[in-house]
């Protein structure tokens, strides 16, 4: 890991947070959510990976967290929304 | 001895990650709610969301961005070329930017009660559902990670304090690792709040 590296990922970060604010501009409708919060998790992803030092982690614990607490909230919001919708 | 050491340093590591999935389970719990109305009242969020600032938005997300990048580069200032002094410089940069964001925060907020968009304001009785929970929302969501970020501030500042008084170092960066760790959570938080009530307009 080099400091140039750190650098590029912020230019990343940077870039991807133009493309979201830009896109929201061209109105494209029910695309336009799921586009965003695909930019908004790769965003997340990046600093996962590589600011929170995943990437380079070797204890298999520690890289399974995070994974855990996103299958814990998709099933909250899966069976969630199964209730609301077919109420 | 060494070994332990390095044991040690781990299990504070999961300790600190553990924290954050708690962290997760929060913040989600509120995304939860969010989603659930506005699934329900989709034109009304619509419309409240065009009443944000979305320059300001952005120019907090750049912000909190750059403040990520400051603090990686203190944990790599330290821990890799074992420059205290820079890091120090780095954890100074961190909170200055943290502060920038309250700052740009608070305009935003001062604006929005100046418009009389505020839980239980008068002005507000007069909106839609839709609208009064979206700036429910509003308000507790950007309020507790606001909240989140003066923490962070708070820990970083010890930190600081802690590089200058040679109590964090190379060889003992443990503690200053998790309160990046702490500040990057705080940062991914905001990359989801941002598009979420800024840019569904």
């Amino acid at each position: 890991m080099t400091a140039a590296r750190y650098i590029y990922i912020w230019i990343a970060l940077l870039v991807l947070t133009a493309i979201t604010v830009t896109m929201a501009d061209l109105n494209i409708g029910r695309v336009g959510i799921i586009v965003v919060l695909v930019i908004a998790s790769t965003k997340s992803i990046l600093v996962l990976l590589e600011f929170m030092h995943l990437r380079s982690e070797k204890r298999l614990l520690l890289k399974l967290l995070v994974p855990i607490a996103i299958a814990t909230l998709a099933i909250f919001i899966g069976l969630t929304y199964t209730d609301i919708l077919t109420r | 001895m060494e070994s332990e050491a390095r044991e040690h340093k781990v299990f504070s590591r999961v300790g600190m990650w553990l924290f954050l999935l708690s962290e997760i389970l929060i913040f989600g719990g509120l995304f939860l709610v969010y989603a659930m109305y506005r699934a329900k009242h989709p034109v009304d969020f619509h419309a409240a969301s065009g009443e944000l600032s979305r320059f300001d938005g952005t120019l907090n997300t750049a912000i909190l961005l750059t403040s990520s990048l400051t603090a990686v580069l203190a944990i790599y200032s330290l821990q890799v070329l074992n420059k205290a002094r820079r890091a120090a410089w780095y954890l100074v940069a961190t909170i200055g930017f943290g502060f920038a964001f309250l700052v740009v925060k608070a305009f935003e907020w001062a604006a929005k009660f100046q418009h009389g968009l505020y839980p239980r304001a008068a002005e507000m009785a007069t909106r839609p559902n839709g609208e009064i929970l979206y700036f429910g929302l509003y308000f507790t969501m950007t309020g507790l990670h606001a909240l989140h970020v003066i923490i962070g501030m708070v820990v970083l500042a010890v930190l600081l304090s802690w590089v200058i008084r040679k109590k964090a170092t190379q060889q003992n960066s443990a503690a200053l690792e998790n309160a990046g760790l702490y500040w990057h959570l705080v940062d991914i938080i905001w990359i989801f709040l941002f598009p979420l009530f800024y840019l569904i307009s």
